[in-house]
């Protein structure tokens, strides 16, 4: 079986109108860059994009918004993307906000095969609304359902043709989690190595959980803020 | 009356040794500037990482080591990187001791609000529910009224909640202030801010017993 791919357009031509997407990253930081220009490309429309973030408004899934291509967004964090904004208040973007902890777990527990998770975040607040209360050793929590979504988008630092993969740094954020809960899990690579190069105890995401995998090109790593300090003086 | 930067450095006196800490967007992250000598905290970012560093020199910023407000940052040495769901399973599960964020409003009971003004402007709730929900101990830094000069410390909060009850202590430019059965209970003023001025901007129930001394810095 082989699930190397040459490039994201081929990875991505049986996902069509009206699919459930997962899309890694925490705000530009691990995103997968190569498969959102192919979605941009390919113009595939009435999506739900379920991603922490929605990107920025020229960059990331604010492009796929732009382009008027997500009927529906599941994330945690508006931030500042003035489009994102700009579509939720005016009602033309269906937008469910939803705790950033609830987002991960629902994640793991798709990956994980439970149905459903029960957390105290949201308890009392607005997110409650219409959810089952349980009350454990005096302390209520909310019932969340495990996402069950068509695919999930990942970016990883290293992979194999196994499907094996290594996220860097702050990179890995979501992008684990949401390779275990895809039904189709596409993973896009800045380096792609044959089976037996990665060193097996290290690897983050078991090949079983990805079915697509291809080398990304062109990764242009935003930073959405950069902070520096003065470099010491060379006396 | 304190600035932004002498409200972290108050906030700093709240750290002890061996905590870990997860600091918010804004005046918080301000805290690990003045985190006192003799004390080690490990800084926690939510996006999944444990051992914050300072920023990073002109020039060795990494896209991909940011913390929680997309900022380029550094590690210490004993870091580690992790997933989102572990990164608030440890939150969840009370291994963070402390957690200092940014509210619009807290009521006198403890609840916070921080992430939406019906109509105008919603940021997301981010990892603040989560945070709020099952931290320890949570401090709020803000300031005591918002830019319209209106109390933001409530009866009860009027905008939409981040979570209930679960406010401890709060910081702001003219006090710090506990939460307790009772209300809002006054601890310390800043530095030549007078206990009648805050009596005026404290809309909930405050409580004021005896002397209330001055911050020392």
């Amino acid at each position: 079986m082989n699930k190397v791919f040459i490039n994201a357009l081929s990875a991505l031509t049986d996902i069509n109108d009206g699919a459930t997407l997962l899309l890694g990253g925490f705000g530009l930081c691990g995103i997968p860059e190569n498969c959102i220009t192919a979605m941009i490309k390919k113009g595939t429309k009435n999506l739900t994009c379920i991603s922490n973030n929605a990107g920025v408004d020229d960059f990331g899934i604010g492009l796929m918004l732009q382009n008027k291509q997500v009927k529906k967004m599941i994330s945690s964090y508006v931030g500042e993307n003035a489009e994102f904004e700009r579509q939720l208040l005016s009602g033309e973007l269906e937008v469910e906000l939803i705790p950033q902890g609830t987002l991960a777990t629902r994640c793991m527990a798709a990956g994980y095969g439970m149905p459903a998770i029960f957390t105290p975040a949201g308890v009392g607040t607005e997110v409650a609304i219409g959810k089952e209360v349980r009350t454990f050793n005096g302390k209520e929590y909310l019932l969340e359902y495990a996402f069950d979504a068509d695919f999930a988008f990942v970016k990883a630092w290293k992979g194999d043709s196994e499907g094996n993969l290594i996220y860097k740094e702050t990179a890995r954020n979501f992008n684990p989690l949401m390779a275990m809960a895809g039904k189709i899990t596409i993973a896009e690579v800045e380096e792609l190595v044959p089976a037996g190069t990665l060193d097996a105890n290290q690897i983050h995401t078991p090949g079983i959980y990805v079915h697509r995998i291809f080398e990304g090109k062109n990764y242009q790593k935003r930073i959405e803020q950069k902070t520096v300090r003065p470099a010491p003086l060379n006396l | 009356m304190l600035n932004k930067n002498q409200i972290a450095q108050r906030l700093a006196k709240e750290l002890k040794d061996g905590y870990y800490v997860n600091l918010g967007i804004g005046i918080p992250t301000l805290v690990a500037n003045y985190i006192p000598d003799g004390i080690k905290v490990v800084l926690q970012s939510e996006n999944g990482l444990l051992g914050m560093g300072p920023f990073p020199f002109e020039g060795e910023e990494d896209a991909d080591l940011i913390n929680a407000g997309k900022q380029t940052i550094t590690t210490i040495p004993g870091s580690s990187f992790f997933d989102s769901a572990m990164s608030f399973g440890m939150i969840r599960a009370g291994k963070v001791d402390l957690t200092i964020l940014g509210a619009m409003e807290v009521s006198e009971t403890g609840d916070i609000a921080n992430w939406k003004i019906p109509g105008k402007m919603v940021k997301g709730m981010g990892g603040a529910m989560d945070l709020v929900a099952s931290a320890k101990n949570i401090i709020v830094a803000m300031m005591h009224t918002n830019p319209k000069g209106e109390s933001k410390l409530l009866p009860s909060c009027m905008l939409p909640l981040t979570g209930i009850g679960c406010v401890k202590k709060i910081v702001t430019e003219l006090a710090v202030l506990e939460i307790t059965n009772e209300g809002f209970k006054l601890i310390e003023r800043a530095p030549g801010v007078s206990v009648e001025e805050i009596i005026t901007k404290t809309a909930g129930k405050l409580i004021i017993e005896g002397n209330i001394p001055e911050m020392e810095m």
